[in-house]
Order: C-alpha cells, then sequence, then structure tokens
C-alpha cells in the first residue's frame, strides 16, 4: 500500500523534463495519469528515484481533427478522448474503445500515451494504435523521431523508448470516409483487462486486424487484415489465431481464450462490416 | 525522505502542509487534513471508496500523490453540505432511498454521483449504473444507490426549473 | 398538539414502531462523512504497526533479521513470537477449540502468514521497516487439496499437534484431521437407500470465498499506564467475546479492559473472530507505553482473514419413483486451512450443516462432517450466513435438481411434493432441529405465480428448440431455490461461543423527560440497529422511535451480550429489547394506576398512554408516567424507569424463502445476463420494511458474486490467486441484477414479538439460485453438476465439455 520514498519533479517544459531522465537515467520514470505506475509504486513492483510529472507541459496537451489526421497529445486523458465531439465524428472507434477502458474514475485521469508507453499487454489502446496504423512521436535528449505502433512493442513492459524519450504525440492516419469500425472486447467486469479484444477497420477493399491482452504484445496481423480486405471472414479469423500466443490466468485457460479472442473477433468484424457506408 | 510543501484548496478552503512527496493525497487528507470522509478499502485502486472530486474530475485519492494534487481545487463529500449544515440533496436523497447502510463506501459514492450529475443532469437507470461502476459497495446491491441519484436528478433539475 | 383529535393511527404513526420504513438515524452523519470507523481513530502519540508475511505456504522459519529493520527512521520495534512466547501470547485460542500462531513459531503454514510485527511512528515508516525485515525460510511441501492431505504420506502440517488423537471435538484419526461430527441415523439412513427406488448421488462442492468487507479489519490498542486500564478500538463483530477472550489469555482484569467497536464498514462474518493484529497491537501498546494502530491491507484481508465455505459435500438422496424422497445421506469434507479458526458454537464443530435437510419433510438422513488442515488460510467463517447454513442450503438445493433429473421431473413440482407442511410445525427434522414456523406452500406458490413459471417453462422449451437449429447461441436457464435458514443463535444450553452462553442483552432507561436511552450487547455493522430496535421500543413501550438513542458496542456500558453476525440480532437481542420494553411497560402500568388512582389491572395500553378500562377520557400518557416515576413516591415502588433484559432464546428461528431467477447464457463466450430475479423472504414480524429490503439487495448480490465467479483460490504450491479487487470479483452497479423483492409473514411462535432475522437469508437463498439457473440452462443437454464459481470460463467449459462448439 506505501510506495517507497522518491524525489518528485514537476518540470514546466518538455526540455526540463527530458533533462531530468538525462540526468538520472534509469532511476527516473515519468508519470502520466499515473493509473499503472502508480499502483506498481504501491506494491512496491516498480523501483524508482525521481518521479517526473508530466501534467504541467502544454507541448503534450491537445485534440487536432485534421483532414486526413488526428493529432492528440500523450496526456490527452480517456475523458477528454470520449468527450472531444470532433473526434467521435471523425474517429469513432476511439471513444468506443476508451469506454471500454477501467471505470469513470480511471478514465477521467487515465491518459492515451500512458496506455501506450508503458508496455502493459492488458491496455487497449496498444492494439487500437496499431490498428489504425498510428505513429508515436518520441522525443528525447537528441531530438525528436517518429515510431510507427505496429513496430513500438518488444515484450511485456518493454517497448522501443528508450529511457530518456518521452512519448509527446501520437499521430493517427483517418481512415477513409465510409470504413467500418468496431472495438470489442469480452471481460469479467467493468474495471477489468480484456479476455480477448479486438480492433477492426474494414471497407472499400482495405481491413486491419488487431487483437488485445492475448500475447506479451498487442497483435496485429497483417495476414488478418488481408484475409478480411478480401472478405474472407474465417481466413481472418485463422489467421488471428495463428498469430496470438495467449497465457492462461485467473480468466481462464488457453483454449478458452483463443475460443473467445475468435468469437469476440467475429463479432466486431461483423459489427464493422454492418458500419459500412 | 526530505518533506515538500502542499497547497490546495479544500472544500473551498486554502489549506497547507508538508508532506514526503510518496505520501498519497488520501493519507494527506486523512491523516494530515483531519478529513476521513473519504476511505480506504483496497490497494489497488478498484473500490472507489477513496474518490474525491479534484479540479472537476472525479479522482481515486489513493492513486494520487501530494505533488500531483498540489494546486489543486478538492472537494469532498465533506464540502457537500449546505452552508446551513443542512445535508446536500444527493446527501438527502441517499438517505430518503435507503442508499448506504454502513456507510463505507457512502463518500465516495456520493462525490462521484455529484460529478456524474454534472457531467449528465438526466441521466438513465443504464447511464447511472454505467456512470457509478468505479465505486464498490458490499452491503446495498447497488439497486437504491441508483433510486437515489435519479431521484437527486429530479430534484435537481426541479429546482432548476424553478429557478428559471 | 390537540391529543383528543389524534387517533389510535395516528398515534401509532408518529411513534414510528414496528412495521413501518423509518429512515435511518445513522445516514445523517455516514453521508457526510463523519462516520467514526477504526481508521478515523487518531490518538496522541499513537503508533502504526505492520505485518512482515511469509510468501511461502508451508516452511520452516530459520532466521528472522530485524536489525536493518530497526534503523530504518521511525522504527520503535520489530516483535517475533521469541517476544510473545514469555506472556504465551505468541499462540492463541481460535474459537473453535484449535489454537493458531499469533506470529510464526518456527514455521509457516500458510502464504501471508504473520512472522513479525513492525511498530513505528507512522504507516509510511512501518511499511518501510517491514519491507527491511530478512526472514529465512526452508520450503516444505505444500498440500491444498484436503482429500490428498488425508492420504497417509501427506506432510505433516501441525507439527505442535503431534501425537494428539484427541481433539477439541473427539477424535483425530491423521495428522491433518481435525475431527469428525455426525449426526442422524447412518444404519437407517444406509438401509434406506438400499431399498429406495431411485437414488441420486453427486459431490457438491462449495467453493472457497471471503466476505470481503469494504472496510478491511483493524484496531487502535491503548495501555494506558496510570490507570492501568487498556482500550481497544476495533472492527468486531463481538466486543463483549473480544473483552473476555483478551481478559483470559492477557491476564489482565476483565474490569480493565474496555473494547468498542465504532462504526464498522460491513462485517458479513469477517469480523468476528480474533486476528493476530489484535493481539500484536495490544502487546505494543503495553511494551511502548503508547497507542498503537493496526489496519491492514486488503491483500492482508484476503490472505490472512477468515475465509468462508470450503466444503466438499457428498449427497446421496432416496425417492420413490413419484418423487417422494426417503432419506439423505451427506458426508462432507471440510477444509479449514492452516488453523481451525472456525467461528462456531462451540458444540458445532460443523456450525449447523444439519439444517442441510433443509425445506423437506425428510424421515431419516444421516450427515457426517471431516475436518482437514490445509496449507491454506485458517477458517472459516459464516459469509452472511448462521453457521454453515450457506452450505446446507446449497448442498439440498441442488440435491433436488440432481434428483429432478434422475427422476425426469420439473424441480419445482419435486419441491412442492416434498416440502414440509403448514400443520407440521413445529417440526423435528431427522437431523435433530425442531423448525419453529413455516408456510412453505404459499410461499412457493406465490413465487411462482409472480414470475409466471409456466410461461417462463414455455419460453424455454421454445429456446431449446431455437439453440438446436442453430437459430440462436444463447440458453435460458431458470434457477429455483426454497431454503430454510436456521439463526438466531442461540438456546444457552446447546449455544456458546468458547463457553459464553449465546443470549443476548437489552438494557432501556426512560428519562424524566420522556425520551430514552438503549443500549444493547449486539453491534451493528450496517444493518440499521440503532433505527430498527428503537422501532421495537417505541412499538412496546409507546415512546416515538426518535426520542429514542439506541448505542451498541461499547462493553463499559453495554450489557453483556454475543454480537451480531448469523442473523442473531433480531432473535435474540431484539427479543431481549421486547422483554425489557415489556418489563417498563408493566411498571408503567403500576404508575398510571397509581396516578389514576385504580387497580393496576383496571388501565389497559393503549398506543402511548395507559388508559381505564371503560373511561378512555382518564389516561396518563407515558411522558406522564416518565416524569412521574422520577417525582412521585409511589408504595412498593423504586423511583425510576429502566430495565434491562437477558435473552436465553428457546430455541433458534427459521426464516425462510423462495427465490426464482432467469438467465441468459452465451454458450461461445461463458458470459450471463440475469434477466430477473425475484426473492421471497419470510422473516415473520417485519420491523423495517426498507432496511429488509435493502438487506435483500445486498446479499442476493454478495450471492450473485459468490455464485458467478468470486473465489479465494490458490496454485498447487499454495500460492493465492485472487489477493486483489482485480481476481476476487466483487460485481460493479454495472454487473448486479435487478431484484424484485416479495415477502409472506409467518410469526416466529416463540419469538416476543415474532420476528425470525433476515439479514443473511439472501446469501443463503440467492447462491443456489443463480447456481441452479446455470445447471438448468444445461441440463436438457446432459448436464448434472459443475462446481461453482460458474465465471465465464467454466461456463464455457460446461458447453465445450458437452460438445456445443463443435
Amino acid at each position: 500500500m506505501i510506495p517507497a520514498g522518491f524525489e518528485y519533479h514537476r518540470p514546466a517544459d518538455l526540455t526540463s523534463a527530458i533533462g531530468i531522465l538525462q540526468e538520472h537515467g534509469d532511476e527516473a520514470r515519468v508519470v502520466a495519469g499515473g493509473h499503472s505506475l502508480i499502483p506498481m509504486m504501491k506494491l512496491r513492483m516498480a523501483d524508482l528515484g525521481h518521479l517526473v510529472d508530466l501534467q504541467d507541459i502544454d507541448a503534450l496537451k491537445g485534440i487536432a481533427v485534421g483532414g486526413d489526421t488526428v493529432t492528440i497529445g500523450a496526456m490527452t486523458t480517456q475523458h477528454e478522448l470520449i468527450t472531444h465531439d470532433g473526434l467521435a465524428d471523425a474517429l469513432p472507434i476511439l471513444r468506443e474503445a476508451a469506454l471500454q477502458i477501467a471505470d469513470p474514475q480511471v478514465r477521467y485521469v487515465g491518459t492515451i500515451g500512458g496506455n501506450v508507453a508503458n508496455g502493459d499487454p492488458g491496455n487497449d489502446m496498444p492494439g487500437l494504435m496499431q490498428c489504425l496504423n498510428a505513429r508515436f512521436s518520441l522525443t528525447g535528449p537528441d531530438g525528436s523521431r517518429e515510431v510507427a505502433a505496429r513496430e513500438f512493442y518488444e515484450a511485456a513492459y518493454f517497448t522501443a523508448r528508450e529511457d530518456e524519450e518521452i512519448l509527446t504525440v501520437i499521430t493517427i492516419p483517418l481512415p477513409a470516409p465510409g470504413t467500418g469500425y468496431a472495438y470489442a472486447k469480452q471481460k469479467r467486469k467493468i474495471g477489468d483487462y480484456a479476455t480477448a479484444a479486438a480492433a477492426v477497420l474494414v471497407g472499400g477493399g482495405t481491413a486491419s486486424v488487431a487483437m488485445t491482452n492475448l500475447a506479451d504484445t498487442p497483435i496485429w496481423s497483417e495476414a488478418a487484415s488481408a484475409a478480411l480486405a478480401g472478405g474472407d471472414t474465417e481466413g481472418c479469423v485463422a489467421a488471428m489465431l495463428a498469430a496470438i500466443d495467449p497465457q492462461e490466468d485467473m480468466r481462464g485457460p488457453v483454449a478458452f481464450k483463443k475460443h473467445v479472442a475468435a468469437v469476440v473477433l467475429r463479432r466486431a468484424i461483423d459489427s464493422a462490416l454492418s458500419r459500412r457506408s | 525522505m526530505s518533506k515538500m510543501h502542499v497547497k490546495l484548496t479544500l472544500n473551498g478552503q486554502e489549506v497547507e502542509g508538508l508532506a514526503e512527496p510518496r505520501m498519497l493525497l488520501i493519507h494527506f487528507l486523512r491523516e494530515n487534513l483531519k478529513v476521513t470522509g473519504p476511505h480506504i478499502g483496497c490497494e489497488t485502486s478498484h473500490c472507489g471508496a477513496c474518490t474525491v472530486d479534484m479540479d472537476g474530475k472525479s479522482v481515486k485519492s489513493c492513486t494520487v500523490f501530494v505533488g500531483q494534487a498540489n494546486g489543486a481545487e478538492i472537494t469532498t463529500v465533506e464540502g457537500l453540505v449546505n452552508e446551513d449544515g443542512s445535508l446536500g440533496v444527493l446527501q438527502e436523497m441517499f438517505r430518503e432511498h435507503h442508499g448506504l447502510q454502513c456507510g463505507f463506501c457512502t463518500p465516495g459514492m456520493i462525490t462521484r454521483a455529484h460529478r456524474l450529475l454534472q457531467e449528465n443532469p438526466n441521466p438513465t437507470e443504464e447511464d447511472v449504473r454505467f456512470g457509478m461502476a468505479g465505486n464498490l459497495c458490499r452491503c446495498t446491491g447497488y439497486q437504491n444507490i441508483v433510486k437515489a441519484v435519479l431521484a437527486s436528478a429530479a430534484q435537481l433539475n426541479a429546482v432548476k426549473e424553478a429557478a428559471e | 398538539m390537540k391529543d383528543e383529535v389524534q387517533t389510535p393511527e395516528d398515534r401509532s404513526a408518529s411513534l414510528k414502531g414496528m412495521g413501518c420504513s423509518r429512515k435511518r438515524v445513522e445516514d445523517v452523519r455516514f453521508t457526510q462523512g463523519k462516520g467514526n470507523y477504526v481508521d478515523d481513530i487518531k490518538l496522541d502519540g499513537m503508533l502504526t504497526g505492520d505485518f512482515v508475511r511469509s510468501p511461502y505456504a508451508h516452511a520452516r522459519v530459520t532466521a528472522i533479521n530485524t536489525e536493518v529493520a530497526l534503523k530504518v527512521p521511525g522504527v520503535l520495534a520489530v516483535l517475533t513470537a521469541k517476544d510473545l512466547e514469555p506472556l504465551g501470547l505468541h499462540w492463541m485460542p481460535t474459537l473453535a477449540g484449535d489454537k493458531q500462531m499469533v506470529l510464526a513459531d518456527g514455521k509457516v503454514l500458510f502464504q501471508g502468514q504473520e512472522v513479525a510485527f513492525v511498530v513505528a511512528t507512522d504507516r509510511y515508516a512501518a511499511a518501510d521497516g517491514v519491507a527491511a525485515v530478512e526472514v529465512d525460510y526452508e520450503e516444505l511441501p505444500v498440500v491444498t487439496d484436503p482429500f490428498k492431505a488425508m492420504d497417509a504420506d501427506a506432510p505433516v502440517l501441525r507439527e505442535d499437534l503431534e501425537g494428539q488423537t484427541e481433539g477439541a471435538h473427539g477424535p483425530r484419526r491423521h495428522h491433518n484431521h481435525i475431527f469428525t461430527w455426525e449426526m442422524g441415523d447412518k444404519d437407517a439412513t444406509e438401509q434406506v437407500l438400499g431399498e429406495a427406488d431411485v437414488v441420486a448421488e453427486e459431490m457438491v462442492y462449495y467453493h472457497r470465498t471471503h466476505p470481503m468487507p469494504l472496510e478491511t479489519c483493524g484496531c487502535v490498542a491503548s495501555m494506558d499506564k496510570v490507570t492501568g486500564k487498556l482500550t481497544v478500538w476495533g472492527t468486531f463483530q463481538a466486543p463483549h467475546a473480544v473483552r473476555t477472550v483478551a481478559s483470559l489469555i492477557s491476564g489482565i482484569a476483565e474490569h480493565n479492559i474496555r473494547v468498542i467497536s465504532p462504526d464498522i464498514g460491513g462485517g458479513f462474518g469477517n469480523k468476528v473472530g480474533v486476528y493476530p493484529g489484535y493481539i500484536c497491537s495490544i502487546v505494543a501498546s503495553i511494551v511502548t507505553g503508547k497507542p498503537v494502530k493496526w489496519v491492514e491491507s486488503r491483500m492482508d484481508n484476503l490472505m490472512s482473514t477468515a475465509f468462508a465455505r470450503d466444503y466438499w459435500m457428498k449427497g446421496k438422496i432416496a425417492a420413490t419413483r413419484e418423487g417422494k424422497i426417503t432419506g439423505l445421506w451427506c458426508h462432507t469434507t471440510a477444509d479449514h486451512g492452516g488453523f481451525d479458526a472456525c467461528a462456531d458454537p462451540t458444540k458445532f464443530p460443523a456450525g449447523f450443516m444439519n439444517i442441510c435437510t433443509g425445506s423437506y419433510d425428510i424421515p431419516v438422513a444421516y450427515l457426517a462432517v471431516d475436518g482437514v488442515y490445509t496449507n491454506k488460510a485458517p477458517g472459516g467463517v459464516a459469509y452472511r450466513c448462521s453457521f454453515r447454513v450457506t452450505e446446507a442450503a446449497y448442498f439440498i438445493e441442488r440435491m433436488i435438481e440432481v434428483l429432478a433429473i434422475r427422476l425426469g421431473m420439473d424441480a419445482a413440482e419435486l419441491r412442492r411434493i416434498n416440502f414440509i407442511k403448514e400443520d407440521q410445525f413445529p417440526y423435528q427434522s431427522a437431523l435433530g432441529w425442531e423448525y419453529d414456523s413455516g408456510n412453505y406452500h404459499a410461499a412457493w406458490d406465490k413465487a411462482l405465480k409472480a414470475v409466471g413459471y409456466d410461461e417462463l417453462r414455455k419460453e424455454q422449451a421454445q429456446r431449446i428448440e431455437d439453440f438446436k437449429a442453430g437459430k440462436t447461441r444463447k440458453l435460458l436457464g431458470i434457477g429455483l431455490t426454497h431454503f430454510t435458514e436456521i439463526v438466531g443463535a442461540g438456546p444457552v444450553k446447546n449455544c456458546d461461543i468458547l463457553g459464553l452462553g449465546m443470549f443476548d442483552s437489552c438494557e432501556i432507561r426512560i428519562h424524566p423527560t420522556g425520551s430514552a436511552i438503549a443500549r444493547l450487547g449486539t453491534i451493528s455493522q450496517g444493518q440499521g440497529h440503532a433505527t430498527t430496535f428503537a422501532q421495537i421500543i417505541a412499538s412496546e413501550i409507546g415512546i416515538p422511535a426518535d426520542d429514542i438513542t439506541l448505542e451498541e458496542g461499547d462493553t463499559d456500558t453495554a450489557p453483556y451480550g454475543l454480537g451480531t453476525y448469523g442473523s442473531r440480532s433480531t432473535p435474540v437481542a431484539g427479543a431481549a429489547t421486547a422483554m425489557a420494553a415489556r418489563k417498563i411497560r408493566a411498571k408503567a402500568q403500576m404508575i398510571a394506576a397509581y396516578l389514576l388512582e385504580v387497580h393496576d389491572d383496571d388501565v389497559e395500553f393503549d398506543v402511548d398512554r395507559f388508559v381505564v378500562k371503560g373511561a378512555p377520557e382518564r389516561f396518563k400518557t407515558m411522558k406522564e408516567i416518565a416524569f412521574a416515576s422520577y417525582n412521585q413516591a409511589i408504595p412498593g415502588v423504586e423511583p425510576g424507569l429502566e430495565a434491562v433484559s437477558y435473552y436465553d432464546p428457546p430455541n433458534m428461528t427459521y426464516p425462510f424463502g423462495a427465490y426464482i431467477c432467469a438467465m441468459e447464457i452465451d454458450v461461445d463466450t461463458g458470459e450471463h445476463q440475469v434477466r430477473s430475479f425475484y426473492a421471497l423472504d419470510d422473516c415473520g414480524t417485519r420491523i423495517n420494511p426498507m432496511i429488509i429490503e435493502g438487506q435483500v439487495h445486498g446479499g442476493a448480490t454478495e450471492g450473485y458474486a459468490i455464485a458467478m465467479g468470486q473465489e479465494i483460490a490458490y496454485d498447487d504450491m499454495g500460492n493465492h490467486k485472487t489477493a486483489t479487487l482485480m481476481d476476487f470479483f466483487v460485481p460493479t452497479s454495472w454487473e448486479t441484477p435487478h431484484y424484485t423483492t416479495d415477502h409472506t409473514v409467518t410469526p416466529s411462535p416463540h419469538h416476543p414479538i415474532g420476528a425470525k432475522g433476515v439479514g443473511e437469508s439472501p446469501n443463503v437463498g440467492s447462491v443456489p439460485c443463480f447456481s441452479n439457473a446455470v445447471h438448468d440452462a444445461f441440463r436438457p443437454f446432459g448436464l448434472v453438476q459443475s462446481h461453482m464459481p460458474h465465471d465465464q470460463w467454466r461456463i464455457w467449459k460446461i458447453a465445450d465439455d458437452l460438445g456445443m462448439h463443435g
């Protein structure tokens, strides 16, 4: 319940924040909404000497809906995503997914940046970002770079981000008009991570399929996406099943998770197909 | 660990104190500021008994460090009482509709309901059940809590209409 | 107020006595966050204690190094078993006649067991101290399966009991065996089974779970060296018993101990027993001379405090071809964890499991229970049920369903054929209980009609057709339960907790100006006693409930009682309240007669006054009588107006109910949805309908959680798998069903106000109701029995095993 001690920093800008990370190396960690990191600190499973609070940094805020992209500051909360009308029109799958994350209190504070940067296989945004072919901007002492969400996740809690880099902005290319979408998630109760979740885009001869919490990283399957683009739902499901690697836990055994993954994906596909226009 | 200076607005009053950076807001409220309405029911941010209203958001104060709350405006259930000391609408309706039994989840529930009704002054039962799903209760089975929140909405809307 | 204008109905209504939905007095402070729970208590110089806990389920503790911990800023002391041994407190007696380590004494027996107690200036320093204590362990083989624990070569858990072939409840036949308890007639039952037309046999498992109140357990112990008085505030469902036990084990004289249960954030049985944290806090306070607070974390609570259930119940039920039950046989293996810390009356090591004949007229029955040690947390307690009554009710309500399958009968009809009839009460059950009253047929018929049972079955039949035709992947299950509970422990001649008879008490004092204060030996943890017991007094004495302060929980002022659990408050303390009130009313009658200058028998009680018989314009109100008792010198009558009653109930009470639910099940995902839940409860006289309904909602929600996913699970190494709310299922407002409540009223003939108690009925009735719905959905496809909890993967597995995913 009680974390170990640390020094608290609340930099006013990105450069200062990066400076602190540089100075303290792996002793320092950033905190966004804190609802992944702080529970771990309370169980003393995350050891850090320096906590860098990002809440005052303007460069990490804001939602911009453009003609063909959406850019979202990393410190944008799930609540802000849900209540942004422009975003609901331009990219409805984002709101559909955000509403299925955690509970109202966590959504008020939890950020999209925290959700994608942590590398927690249970988080919903990583798979969705892969489905959307989003790009993450990372800024460090040597400048900024972009990494595709599809290339960002290496293993549980291991991502392409270097220790001294901060994930600043997420850039999402808008799907073509009329693209069907769905984010479907089976869970034990509100607040739980997914037993299985699927993000699906389909329409105009293209498709994109990503699965959540069925491996130690999100799984975007090129083969599944191609099959669906070609109208082959069962081929899509088979390819997805070949790509995931679920582990047994209190949600259930592997056979159950695989079965549910297929069911959830099929339902997401049906929903997405019906939403094409 | 050396302490930091913490200053925030609590239920309309400016308060301050010294605390280690690792101190959780819930402990700062309960132990330093002696505001014991918000409670502790778990340590994994699930139960919601610690819910406060912070800068217009429902927040689990057990998952916030004092530094993060520096400068914030915080309302706890104590702050929902009327100026003359009478119970606020939510508090009255919780009593009227038997929306509490042991009372342990109640401060968090009422504080969350307060924000829910700001978000949506006309919720359906489904909206209330979804909107309160971050607060666990072991005694009531939620049914009367939902009734109390809906009754509060009706009451607050009636007052608003009368004023217009 | 023109008294002549008020009708008796008006006067009665203004009392807010029994039967009215009086709003709760407690709510004024709770809704403002002004409750006073243990963790709200802050005393000058108060220290905090916290535990070092074992990561292993079974291990020797070979060394505890406190050197580094003692250097942590703020840490004042680290207690181990060696420190408690000279005080004889390194072990403590349990409520089940066993003993339990307070701190690890050479070994640990379950993951999370208390090893050392760190005392520090605040909880942050205590946590740092805990992290700095170094403990050396030597792992030992683990046994988590109670059947394997009884193998000849099973690891020895309780080395302290080595060679002891006699336990607290009779002979022990194996090193991990605790007791055998038998009731009924073994030979007659086996004969009936041998001769029956039909015998259905099944293993019914009621899995391990935990009462998980939202407030965890804790205490503040404060030894005042100047007065020599120990004060302990704590989450105690039985404060007086705790005081007596504390005195016996500490050697501090009982008059120098004051135990206070302040506001308690839910108990549900979790807060009945004595935990190591209480003992260590008391010792630490004595040693340091300062108050010491211990409040456990949620993980501590789920890992080390008393669990509930964990009963493997093998049943055989015999019947005629037409469905009349002729005999019942049950053998139960009871998994108690590392220590038998079951909170039961002394003579009942398996609680009231012998209520397992349920609502049915079963002429012959036999029950045997074997208690077993395993490497799990100690217990178990009655999680919102009277002792083991949830297990018994689940058992019989499953066996009825299993029998219905064997006979090819409708389960509602099978129940009706076998219900105890109204004219059979008081009913002597084959396992030794005398049921006080009941009208099961009336309740059952009312319930079936209310839910439209026949239409539900028709809908279900159509659904089965649709499913087989591939039109749907959702099944419809109809869950049925008719339960009979046994609560209100209990008659002193056979019910005691550690030798303390299970009577209860009420003391009432009327003030000169006509208001009153009453104190009880019970303690509310949310049941609303301050509101409801005042209603009893209001009706009995004729003083408005709003003019009655009701207190509980302070052992310096409250009369001795055995506390609140097992739905005993209304049956026992409620009876004491009525009896004390009647003593006052009897004295008031004498005072009234004196004031009115008539004979005692010439006045009669009328709502809130005594009137002269035949001359109703001549009366004295209770208010006038109260003042007179302080003001008049009445020959032969002492001044004042108060009474105390210690009530020894002649019997338990037997609330009952009929619960029916409809549940949709998705066979591909294992998800379910409760479409409707109807609960009819008969708790005899109903004191406050609003509170009764609230109890049913809450208890049914706990039952929903238990049936549909809540469990305390361990892996084979004894690692706890459900120690946080991530995996320990507590439903939110979103998952929780909507409930329809209803009632019948069959008063208890032996209770002064005919009331039976209701707080735990919904947990007893709802679990089999939800579980039977799951079973019922799959019955047409061949399912007989599948163990709870019915979480998504287990429901999916039922479907998978039945070949539904082909």
